[in-house]
C-alpha cells in the first residue's frame, strides 16, 4: 500500500489492476481443467465432452460396477497405505538418527536420502527395473511397494526432521534424568511430540504413492493396475465419460486426504 | 561426607576443544554449590557430566561414594531442572510430576500422594489437571522443580533455571529455590552466569573460567578476597588502577599513580617490591565520591534509580567506575570530584 501511495496515483492503480488480472489468469489456468473434469463427470452425455446435456450420476455407477476399476482402486489404496506406513516408520528412524546423533558419514546419508527427490522419476524407474533384472527378481506387488516407499521416503524424512530440529533436546533429556530409558522416552515423549509431523509425513507419502504413474508403469507386473495406470490404459482406447468420473473421485481423494490430515493435526494440537 | 566428587574430570570435544580441564570438586552433603562463570567456561558441561548427559573423556565422577562414569543417565537418580523448564507439553501437570515415579515401582496411591506433596512444597496445590502451557513461566519452573524433587534425588541439578524468568520473578524464585533446598536438605548443584544469584543462594561458589576452577569459597570470601583478576572482574564492578609501589610495610603497601596521587592498600595478597608496577583492585561500590585524595572529573553518569554509576577520569588520565548511593540528586557530567578509597578495600594480586 505504501509503495503504491509513493508513486503517481494513476500508475499505481493500473499496476494493481494488471497484477490482479494476471493472478486471476494464473489461477484460471491451474484450476479450470480440474473444474471441467468434475463438471463433465456429472454430464449425462455419452461423449465425455461439452456441451452439458443434463445432470447424471450414471458414470459413477458405471465406475463402481466395473470390476477392473474397483480392483485398481483397491490396489492403489493398499499400495498407498502400506508404502506410506513403511516410509513413515523408516523415515522417523532416519530423521531421529540424523537430528539427534552424530556419526561418521552423516552428511553423505543425508544427501543419499534426498536423492530420490532430485532424480528424474524415469531414471528411478529404469534403474530399479534393471537392478531387479540383475538379481533376477520378477516384477510384483512387493517391487511396487518397495519402489513407492523409496520415492516417498525423502518427504517423510524432511517433514519429521524439520519437526525434530524444532523440538528441544531437553524434553528427552528431562525424561532420561527422571528414569526413563531411551525406548521409554521415545514412546512417552518423542513420539507424541512429533506426531503432527508423522501424520503429515504419512499423508504426504500416501498421496504421492496414490498419484504416481511414471515409475509405477515401469515397476508394475502386467495385469496389476493402479488407478493412474488404469486411467492411462483407458485413455488409449477412448475418452469415455467414466474417466471423468474416475478423475473426479481421484481429485476428491487427493484433496480431501491432506485436508482431513491437517484438521486432525490442528485438533490434536489444541487438546494438548 | 561428599555427595558428589569430581576427580580430574575432563571433557575434550572433537577438534581439540577443551571444555572442562581436569576439574577437582567436592560437593558436601546437603550443600548448595554454584558453578559460576561466563558462557563457554565449562560450567554447564560439568553439570551435564554429573547428570550423565555428557560423557567425561577423563577422570572420575562419584555420587554418594559410587563411581558413576559408566552408569546410564536413567539409573543415576538425579533431579534436573532445565533453563527452559522442559515440561512435557502433551502431559498434564500430574503426569509431568508423576513421570519419574512411574519408573520407580511406586504404587498408584503413593504416586498420587507424593505428587500432591510435591505440589504443596512448590506452593502450587491443585493444578494437577492443567497443562504446562496454561501456567506462567514462574509456575512452570515450580512444576519443573516439583518434578525433579518428587523422585527424592541424590542430587538436584539446576541448569540456569532462572534465566528465562523476568527480573522480579527471578529474585522471588531464587529465594524460594534456596528455601526449598534447605527445608528438604537435598544436595544441589546450580549453574549460573549471574553473580547475584551465585552470591545470594550458595553455600559454596565455584568460579570457573576456560574449563578450569579459578576460585572456590563461601560467597563473601570469593567476593571480598578474589584471588585473580578474573574473579575480581567477574564478581562485579572491579576497577584496576595501575601505579608504582612507593612504600612497603609488611602487607601494607602504598601505590603512587601517574599523577602523583597515592592509594594505600591494607592487605596485599602477595609480596611486592619498591618501584614495581602493580594493579590495585578496588570495587566500584567501595569508591566514595567526595572527601578523598584522588582528583577526577565525571565523564559519564548511568542513573540507576537508588544508585548511580559514575565513570570518573582521574587527573592522570586513568578511568575508574564508582557506584554510589544517590542522596541529593545525581552528579553531573563534567563535575570535578575527589574520590576516597579506604585502604582495606584495596587489593593487589
Amino acid at each position: 500500500m505504501s509503495m503504491a501511495a509513493a508513486r503517481q496515483p494513476g500508475e499505481g492503480r493500473i499496476g494493481w489492476a494488471l497484477l490482479r488480472l494476471w493472478s486471476i489468469a494464473v489461477y484460471l489456468f491451474m484450476f479450470a481443467p480440474i473444474v471441467v473434469v468434475i463438471l463433465l463427470a456429472f454430464n449425462s452425455s455419452r461423449s465425455g465432452a461439452f456441451p452439458m446435456e443434463g445432470f447424471s450420476l450414471q458414470w459413477f455407477g458405471k465406475l463402481f460396477a466395473n470390476q477392473s476399476i474397483v480392483d485398481a482402486f483397491k490396489t492403489s489404496l493398499i499400495l498407498a497405505g502400506t508404502s506410506g506406513a513403511l516410509a513413515t516408520v523408516i523415515g522417523i528412524m532416519a530423521a531421529l538418527a540424523l537430528v539427534r546423533y552424530s556419526f561418521k558419514g552423516k552428511e553423505g546419508i543425508q544427501t543419499f536420502l534426498s536423492l530420490p527427490l532430485l532424480m528424474p522419476e524415469v531414471v528411478m524407474g529404469v534403474a530399479l527395473l534393471m537392478f531387479l533384472k540383475f538379481i533376477s527378481m520378477p516384477r510384483s506387488f512387493a517391487v511396487l511397494l518397495l519402489g513407492h516407499t523409496i520415492l516417498s521416503l525423502p518427504y517423510v524424512v524432511l517433514v519429521v526432521q524439520a519437526r525434530l530440529v524444532g523440538l528441544r533436546a531437553s524434553y528427552e533429556e528431562a525424561a532420561w534424568t527422571l528414569g526413563a530409558n531411551r525406548l521409554q522416552t521415545f514412546f512417552e515423549v518423542t513420539l507424541p511430540l512429533i506426531s503432527p509431523a508423522i501424520v503429515g509425513g504419512f499423508l504426504f507419502a500416501a498421496t504421492l504413492s496414490f498419484d504416481n504413474i511414471t515409475a509405477t508403469l515401469f515397476w508394475k507386473k502386467p495385469g496389476i493396475e493402479t488407478v493412474p495406470t488404469k486411467i492411462f490404459a483407458m485413455l488409449r482406447t477412448s475418452i469415455s465419460p467414466e474417466i471423468n468420473a474416475l478423475g473426479a473421485v481421484m481429485i476428491v481423494i487427493t484433496i480431501l486426504l491432506p485436508l482431513i490430515g491437517g484438521y486432525m493435526v490442528r485438533r490434536f494440537a489444541k487438546t494438548k | 561426607m561428599s555427595s558428589v566428587e569430581l576427580k580430574k574430570v575432563e571433557k575434550h570435544f572433537s577438534g581439540g576443544v577443551v571444555a572442562v580441564d581436569a576439574i577437582d570438586l567436592d560437593v558436601p552433603d546437603g550443600a548448595f554449590v554454584t558453578l559460576l562463570g561466563p558462557s563457554g567456561c565449562g560450567k554447564t558441561t560439568t553439570l551435564r557430566m554429573v547428570a550423565g548427559l555428557e560423557t567425561p573423556t577423563g577422570g572420575e565422577i562419584r555420587i554418594k561414594g559410587q563411581r558413576v562414569n559408566e552408569t546410564p543417565i536413567h539409573q543415576r537418580n538425579l533431579g534436573m531442572v532445565f533453563q527452559n523448564y522442559a515440561l512435557f507439553p502433551h502431559k498434564s501437570i500430574f503426569d509431568n510430576v508423576a513421570f519419574g515415579l512411574k519408573y520407580r515401582k511406586v504404587s498408584k496411591s503413593d504416586i498420587a500422594a507424593r505428587v500432591k506433596q510435591a505440589l504443596d512444597i512448590v506452593r502450587l496445590p491443585g493444578v494437577e489437571e492443567r497443562f504446562p502451557t496454561q501456567l506462567s513461566g514462574g509456575q512452570q519452573q515450580r512444576i519443573a522443580l516439583a518434578r525433579a524433587l518428587v523422585i527424592e534425588p541424590d542430587v538436584l541439578l539446576l541448569d540456569e533455571p532462572l534465566s528465562a524468568l523476568d527480573a522480579n520473578l527471578r529474585e522471588e524464585m531464587r529465594g524460594e529455590i534456596k528455601a526449598i533446598q534447605q527445608r528438604i536438605g537435598v544436595t544441589a548443584i546450580f549453574v549460573t552466569h549471574d553473580q547475584g544469584e551465585a552470591l545470594a543462594m550458595s553455600d559454596l561458589v565455584v568460579v570457573m573460567n576456560k574449563g578450569r576452577i579459578e576460585q572456590r569459597g563461601a560467597p563473601a570470601e570469593v567476593y571480598e578476597h578474589p584471588r585473580s583478576e578474573f574473579v575480581a572482574n567477574f564478581l562485579g564492578n572491579a576497577n584496576f588502577v595501575s601505579g608504582t609501589v612507593a612504600a612497603v610495610n609488611g602487607k601494607r603497601v602504598s601505590v603512587v599513580l601517574a599523577d602523583g596521587a597515592r592509594i594505600d592498600v591494607a592487605d596485599s595478597a602477595r609480596a611486592v617490591e619498591m618501584g614495581e608496577a602493580v594493579n590495585v583492585i578496588v570495587r566500584a561500590e567501595k569508591i566514595e565520591l567526595g572527601g578523598g585524595g584522588l582528583a577526577g572529573t565525571i565523564a559519564a553518569v548511568d542513573y540507576l534509580g537508588s544508585t548511580a554509576r559514575y565513570d570518573v577520569t582521574l587527573a592522570g588520565g586513568q578511568k575508574v567506575t564508582a557506584l554510589a548511593t544517590i542522596r541529593d540528586g545525581a552528579r553531573r557530567v563534567g563535575e570535578a570530584v575527589s574520590l576516597a578509597i579506604a585502604a582495606e578495600h584495596c587489593r593487589i594480586l
